[in-house]
């Protein structure tokens, strides 16, 4: 039973890791109508730019933290006017390879950059943790359910009680009538972009000195917030939360017990099964019909 | 002037020498191929060039023509491979019946991912595909006993029958030459015109009868097959096979050379898979920094996208374009005939008790009536009557709450749109849904190729109704031309020749009058006449009042989602609550 809340524990720290990119994903998929592939490069560029600041450069780590999140925002911004902003008024399809691309280019440039070898990064807190009876809880697991709360919670009350927050929903939600408002339909959606970039890049600090810093964890971790979202209901905010976290939960327990090897191939089996039995997610309305 | 039978044979002629210098070229190139002795090191760069294209033109299929996308083609070309690999090696197998095993495994499974996700739309599709691609790496890399793991698979057999390096890169040649030919051929055919239909307009697809789905899952295990073809062809040709020559970074530089090439076309598949294979090699140094050489693919997808969407084969196509001007035909063309089904009654269609409620509005709230046979029959209303949404449950793209439609005696109420197509329904949008990338015949002979429309479908007999239909609206000389360089009105009766030509037993024409100027609706209103005459029935959706009262014989008026008059034209347009609907009564004017 100690093993189950061990695991549980275990599961919902990397599945909060999961939902905070879910949340990016989703943002800029209500905001632009297009599913961004390079999502997860947002946490591998934050993990690397980490450690430039505080391994390379040795600089203190809150510090070196708050320059990260800084260097994501104009990461954002830049990612923006090169991979979306010139393609806004094409279908989907040439957006997508966009994204595709960009993904590529940046985990590739930062293999030419930093090679094979994944980095190490120090836990955020030098306080290793406790126990509660025999399950014994991390503090950087901790330290990711606490922020991802917090950041949740911020969230909810920016886009429900400000009003940069309302004109990022009304932009998501009919982007010609936001302009006739007078609302900045552009601005919003590189706000869009560079605050997804942030939380993604959050997501990515915070989950480094878990599994290493590596120009694979972008891709990986950006299919398992994929199967997130289409777990919880794409385009669903609360859903893709929600999906995040089982998904951490689900792939640790199949860790655990049924293959060590596999343990990336249980987000795609999920995804699968949704995909086959209850394609519009926990949340989501049909996503077929639309006329 | 020449007759329609003539210009077809010319044009078989001139198809035909195109086939015959096509067979020549390729036989140079095989003679070539088989006598010549490379050093290994150029073998094994044109024997991956070539193995490559196969694949790559199944990207041609399912991303050009059909406009869907497929991530995960290395995965499909390694499991051809390993097919191969392990068939030969392990079990004994002929060469032959590994192959084909391979691509029914590959099949198999281009069918299932396509089913189980097309019909949620693009984003899943790419994700999806990606997913397949990680966990098939997986698979290859874990499942030691099966696959050998990351040592992969050695001293894979070549075929007797093709035992050397010259002769297997021959047969190897022969088979890309005649994937090649397929595929060119594909887009005039009707499965091909059916996948480029859907790429540019889906819902137009979807009235003129094509069934969306199908057509997309046939385009993706086309892809996946192609894909296996060329890996098996692989593992022949390198004798080794090994997980990492199979990860999702070589899906992307199958992507990446179809696109440098250009997507709408073999050729282009050729150039770019050409390319990208010769490039890498006159810049190694390149590769001895990692990603480095990754990392320019990554940039030069997104520099294609962005600045030469069509490739290099699309720019050089659009220059040629340019020098040679349209070509103009013109023939003398049999008028054109409409075909009517076996009348079953009198009531073409029948709408009993419809209702349609969006939560708490009721759009549409139980609306009866019947358009009889032959007769022009108009559903009018001011906005916001529930027209439009009648319309749209008439063709399918809304199930209604409650009620039933019969077409000619057939229960359609839960049929889809491409199959109300097929039992003879054809219709026009108000915005119109032309297939943009086509020429205005391409556009007519989809209509003429409307499942259940009886006549001919032979090629020379689909084209020659498709162009006496453009010459029945006006627009038989402009044939050749993209939909795109008409005016507004004249796609608009392009259109309508689409939806004639299909020989419908009910015509549905939405809002045909609206954006057209006073001229162009002069011709619209002659033109229903003249469609009228041939005995077609038709279901006019309009606000212009003029263009109703003129053509209409019967005339059902809608207000506030209920039906508030239904009778021959005359009585119903001085019906008073008619007239109290479009002019407001007494009471309202006083305020």
């Amino acid at each position: 039973m100690d093993m189950v809340f061990q695991l549980l524990f275990q599961g919902i720290g990397i599945g909060s890791v999961y939902a905070l990119v879910a949340l990016g994903f989703v943002l800029i998929f209500r905001a632009t109508n297009v599913v961004n592939f390079a999502q997860g490069e947002f946490s591998m560029v934050a993990a690397f730019l980490m450690v430039i600041f505080s391994v390379d450069l040795e600089w203190p780590y809150w510090i070196s933290f708050l320059l990260s999140l800084g260097g994501m925002a104009i990461y954002g911004a830049l990612f923006n006017l090169g991979v979306y902003f010139p393609l806004r008024h094409r279908t989907y399809l040439p957006v997508i390879i966009s994204t595709i691309g960009a993904s590529i280019l940046v985990s590739n440039s930062t293999l030419a950059l930093y090679g094979p070898q994944p980095q190490v990064l120090q836990p955020l807190l030098d306080f290793p943790g406790f126990n509660i009876g025999t399950v014994y809880l991390d503090a950087q697991y901790l330290l990711i359910i606490g922020l991802t709360v917090v950041l949740v919670a911020f969230q909810y009350w920016f886009f429900e009680h400000t009003l940069l927050g309302k004109k990022l929903q009304a932009t998501s939600q009919d982007k010609e009538m936001a302009s006739l408002l007078g609302i900045p339909v552009a601005t919003m959606i590189m706000l869009t972009f560079v605050y997804s970039a942030m939380i993604g890049g959050l997501a990515g600090i915070l989950v480094a000195p878990i599994l290493f810093v590596s120009i694979h964890m972008g891709g990986t971790i950006a299919l398992k917030a994929f199967a997130a979202t289409i777990i919880g209901g794409f385009g669903d905010v609360a859903g893709a939360i929600i999906g995040g976290l089982a998904l951490g939960v689900i792939e640790t327990f199949g860790a655990a017990y049924v293959s060590v090897p596999y343990k990336d191939g249980f987000a795609f089996l999920v995804l699968v099964a949704f995909l086959v039995f209850r394609p519009q997610g926990i949340f989501g309305e049909r996503v077929a019909e639309k006329a | 002037m020449s007759s329609m039978i003539d210009i077809y044979r010319a044009s078989a002629q001139r198809k035909q020498r195109g086939l015959l210098a096509y067979i020549a070229l390729i036989a140079v190139l095989v003679y070539v191929a088989a006598t010549t002795t490379f050093d290994g090191y150029v073998t094994n760069i044109l024997m991956q060039a070539v193995t490559y294209a196969v694949a790559v033109m199944g990207l041609t299929v399912v991303l050009g023509l059909c406009g869907q996308i497929n991530l995960a083609q290395a995965a499909f070309f390694g499991l051809g491979a390993y097919a191969v690999g392990l068939g030969t090696v392990d079990y004994g197998l002929s060469y032959w019946i590994c192959m084909g095993l391979g691509l029914i495994v590959v099949f198999a499974f281009g069918a299932f991912l396509g089913t189980s996700t097309i019909r949620l739309g693009g984003h899943y599709l790419a994700m999806v595909t990606i997913s397949f691609q990680q966990i098939l790496t997986l698979v290859m890399i874990n499942w030691i006993p099966v696959t050998h793991g990351p040592d992969g698979v050695s001293r894979i057999l070549k075929p007797n029958l093709f035992n050397t390096p010259q002769s297997y890169l021959a047969f190897c040649v022969v088979v890309l030459a005649v994937v090649g030919y397929l595929v060119w051929q594909l887009p005039s055919t009707k499965l091909g015109r059916a996948m480029r239909a859907v790429r540019d307009n889906e819902l137009a697809a979807g009235v003129t009868g094509i069934d969306i789905q199908r057509t997309k899952v046939t385009a993706f295990a086309i892809c996946a097959l192609l894909g296996g073809l060329g890996g098996g062809l692989f593992a022949g040709g390198f004798s080794y096979v090994s997980p990492d020559q199979f990860s999702f970074a070589e899906s992307i530089v199958f992507l990446t050379m179809v696109l440098l090439g250009g997507v709408a076309s073999p050729i282009g598949a050729v150039i770019g898979t050409g390319l990208l294979i010769l490039i890498p090699e006159w810049l190694r140094f390149l590769k001895s920094i990692p990603g480095l050489y990754l990392a320019i693919y990554g940039l030069a997808v997104i520099l294609i996208v962005l600045f030469m969407p069509d490739g290099i084969w699309g720019f050089v196509v659009q220059q040629f374009k340019k020098l040679r001007g349209s070509l103009r035909l013109s023939a003398e063309l049999p008028e054109l005939t409409l075909v009517q089904t076996q009348a079953h009654a009198d009531d073409v269609l029948v709408v009993n008790n419809l209702a349609k409620h969006f939560g708490g509005l009721k759009a549409v709230d139980d609306i009866s009536f019947v358009v009889k046979r032959g007769s022009v029959h108009a559903l009018i209303g001011p906005n916001g009557s529930g027209k439009t949404t009648t319309l749209n449950v008439l063709s399918g793209l809304y199930t209604p709450t409650a009620g039933a439609v019969q077409l000619d005696g057939q229960d359609i109420t839960h049929f889809a749109p491409h199959e109300r197509t097929a039992s003879g329904l054809g219709r026009t949008f108000q915005n119109i849904r032309l297939f943009r990338s086509m020429t205005a015949l391409e556009n007519v002979i989809i209509g003429v190729e409307r499942p259940g429309n009886p006549v001919d479908h032979a090629p020379i007999a689909l084209e020659g109704r498709a162009r006496s239909a453009l010459n029945f609206v006006g627009l038989g000389d402009r044939a050749d031309e993209l939909v795109t360089s008409f005016s507004y009105g004249h796609q608009r009766l392009i259109e309508i020749a689409r939806a004639v030509a299909g020989n419908p037993t009910l015509l549905l024409l939405d809002e045909p009058a609206a954006g057209l100027n006073s001229t162009e609706k002069m011709e619209l209103r002659d033109l229903l006449k003249r469609i009228a005459a041939k005995g077609l029935t038709i279901l006019i959706i309009d606000h212009d009042m003029t263009l109703v009262s003129e053509v209409a014989e019967h005339i059902t008026v809608l207000n506030f989602g209920r039906r508030i008059a239904d009778g021959d034209a005359v009585s119903v347009l001085n019906h008073p609550d008619v007239v109290t609907a479009y002019l407001g009564s007494d009471a309202n004017a006083a305020h």
